[in-house]
């Protein structure tokens, strides 16, 4: 169909990819400081929306715990923080050593939940992973206030630079791991589980198995994000660690990017991460208005999200082409 | 050893007895019909075999290892494959990929990629369809979307292929080639049980006929011996007469 315009995009994707990623690993060289922080945010959402399109973007089952596996994250932590002295925080690689343990307890509790709960339909498994970030911060609540008395924790400070390349290695460490499943059999697999998955399933497909380990999988990134924003925000509370924010705006990000490419869901990102930055403090209802406004006309108009629109653009260009040439 | 049994399946929905106590025996190399009303419950007895449901009782063998209960996956590589009465392709995915998956994930074994392709090639020309296979399987005719659902389940390597009603919507000419289509899988070595309402087709192709109504088999023989049965033709014309 549009082969030409495929293979083309296959080609420039890497090259272009890899320009960004050296002009962001060398920014703090040149940059200002309000230019890492803001990067630092806006990669924040391109993690969180690409981890949820992961797998929901493919097998459609619509998951709202990202605000607790970011929770998980933010109070690992908290908590492994105060247990260790400064003076131990002061070395980075201890940095990154708590990260990944928010991480991988965020995968435990993902594992937990998708064995759980990836029986079910997929209406009730977005209710129940919604429940999740409510429970956990109702939990949290009770425990605090019950046992240290006090609501919220301070998380020891770090460098905003070591944030910022603690947080792109991780959107480095995830972009390579979602390449790598979309193109593997298991991208097949959870895209074939997105569209039929009884059918998945008598072709020999193990499709809880598929589906919990890429949602633990998906939470690994989630929860490391977590953990590192902590150290930025310095004082934490349920509040804000389960952020209901942190598991819609993904989605929508997502959505209005398109998810049946990978980098659908960065460009989506990358917007509306960069347009709330620079319109939410100034003008914070319009900014919700606009929000509201472009998405309803995505679900709408766009199916495929921005992606398919600039993909359309291209198709329509090389065919014109094509044509052209054939007459 | 039969290759495939059942012992008094029997599967209710609510007070419905869909299937109700049905015993079978399939053996290897044959090719078993499966006819009976709308209604009579083929395609339940098609889900309870592959795993989709649960039987409420009875024993479901393959090889004469007991089966009831397994996960579907499971029985896909064990060696039961099967087709939808409905087309669950997987509309999205290219038409190549929609068998290479079957290759990748049906067999008992691990297969690399490049196998898994050259095998999807192979079975794409076995079914005879066309080798655009990089277009969207969602735009291939009905016809074709059924032969893809035929060649994704035989890349799944079964030994007992279940087919339901690959041939319902057909048109002659199509009727014609999934006949001879289900003549070349049967001589490839594969077990067949198919539902078919086409009687051309189950009378020539079958060796043996079950017939089930209200969830019951009530007969069962070779096709002239179906062709004879009184009760067979009784409701076969009594759902000719209540349809006409
Ligand atoms: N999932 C289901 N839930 C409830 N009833 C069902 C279900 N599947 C089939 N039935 C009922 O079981 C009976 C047998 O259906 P089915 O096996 O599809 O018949 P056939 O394939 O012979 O036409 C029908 O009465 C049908 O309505
Ligand atoms: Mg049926």
């Amino acid at each position: 169909m549009n082969k030409i315009s495929f293979n083309y995009s296959k080609l420039l994707l890497p090259g272009i990819l890899l320009a960004i990623l050296v002009v962001l690993a060398t920014l703090p060289l040149y940059g200002s400081n309000y230019s890492i922080v803001l990067l630092t945010s806006i990669i924040m959402y391109v993690i969180l929306t690409v981890s949820w399109a992961l797998f929901s973007g493919s097998t459609g089952y619509i998951s709202l715990a990202t605000a607790a596996f970011f929770g998980v994250g933010i109070y690992t932590s908290a908590i492994l923080g105060r247990t260790f002295t400064a003076s131990i925080l002061a070395n980075e690689y201890f940095v990154v050593f708590i990260v990944i343990i928010g991480g991988l307890i965020s995968a435990c509790l993902a594992f937990i939940v998708g064995a759980i709960t990836l029986r079910l339909r997929g209406i009730y498994f977005a209710i129940f992973t919604f429940g999740l970030v409510e429970l956990i911060k109702n939990l949290l609540l009770w425990y605090e206030v019950k046992f240290t008395g006090t609501r919220g924790r301070f998380v020891v400070v770090i460098g905003n630079e070591t944030i910022y390349y603690v947080i792109l290695g991780i959107l480095l460490l995830l972009l390579l791991v979602t390449y790598f499943i979309r193109r593997s059999r298991y991208g097949l697999a959870l895209e074939s589980i997105g569209e039929h998955e009884e059918a998945a399933a008598h072709i020999g497909i193990n499709v809880t198995m598929v589906k919990v380990i890429i949602f633990a999988i998906s939470a690994v990134f989630v929860g490391m994000t977590g953990s590192i924003m902590a150290m930025r925000w310095t004082y934490i509370d349920p509040y804000i660690s389960f952020d209901p924010n942190l598991t819609f705006l993904p989605v929508l990000m997502a959505i209005f990017g398109g998810t049946r490419q990978m980098y659908g869901p960065i460009i989506g990102a990358v917007v509306f991460a960069y347009l709330e930055e620079i319109l939410l403090t100034r003008f914070p209802y319009y900014y919700m208005l606009i929000f509201g406004i472009v998405l309803a006309a995505t679900i709408l108009y766009l199916p495929n999200g921005l992606v398919g629109v600039v993909q359309k653009i291209i198709a329509r260009l090389a065919g014109g082409k094509h044509a052209h040439s054939r007459g | 050893m039969h290759i495939l049994e059942g012992e008094r399946v029997t599967k209710y929905f609510g007070g419905l007895a869909a299937v109700s106590e049905v015993s079978f025996q399939v053996d290897p190399g044959e090719v078993v019909g499966l006819i009976g009303p709308n209604g009579a419950g083929k395609t339940t007895l098609f889900n309870l075999i592959s795993a989709s449901l649960v039987p409420n009782s009875g024993v479901i063998r393959f090889k004469g290892k007991n089966i009831t209960g397994m996960a579907p996956y499971h029985i896909c590589r064990m060696g039961i494959g099967r087709t939808f009465q409905t087309v669950k392709i997987f509309p999205n995915l290219s038409v190549m990929e929609n068998v290479r998956i079957g290759a990748l994930f049906g067999c008992g074994g691990r297969i690399s990629a490049t196998e898994a392709t050259r095998k999807a090639e192979e079975l794409l020309e076995f079914v005879g369809l066309p080798q655009v296979s990089s277009t969207p399987a969602g735009s291939l005719t009905f016809a074709n979307q059924k032969k893809l659902e035929v060649a994704r389940a035989l890349a799944t390597q079964p030994e007992v292929l279940l087919l339901d009603e690959i041939m319902a919507g057909l048109n002659q000419t199509e009727i014609g080639q999934a006949m001879e289509l289900v003549n070349r899988i049967r001589q490839s070595g594969v077990t067949i049980v198919m539902i078919e309402h086409v009687m051309k087709a189950i009378m020539n192709i079958c060796d043996r006929i079950m017939v089930l109504h209200h969830g019951r088999k009530i007969a069962e023989g070779t096709p002239s011996e179906i062709a004879k049965s009184e009760t067979v033709i009784e409701i076969y014309l009594g759902e000719a007469n209540a349809a006409g």
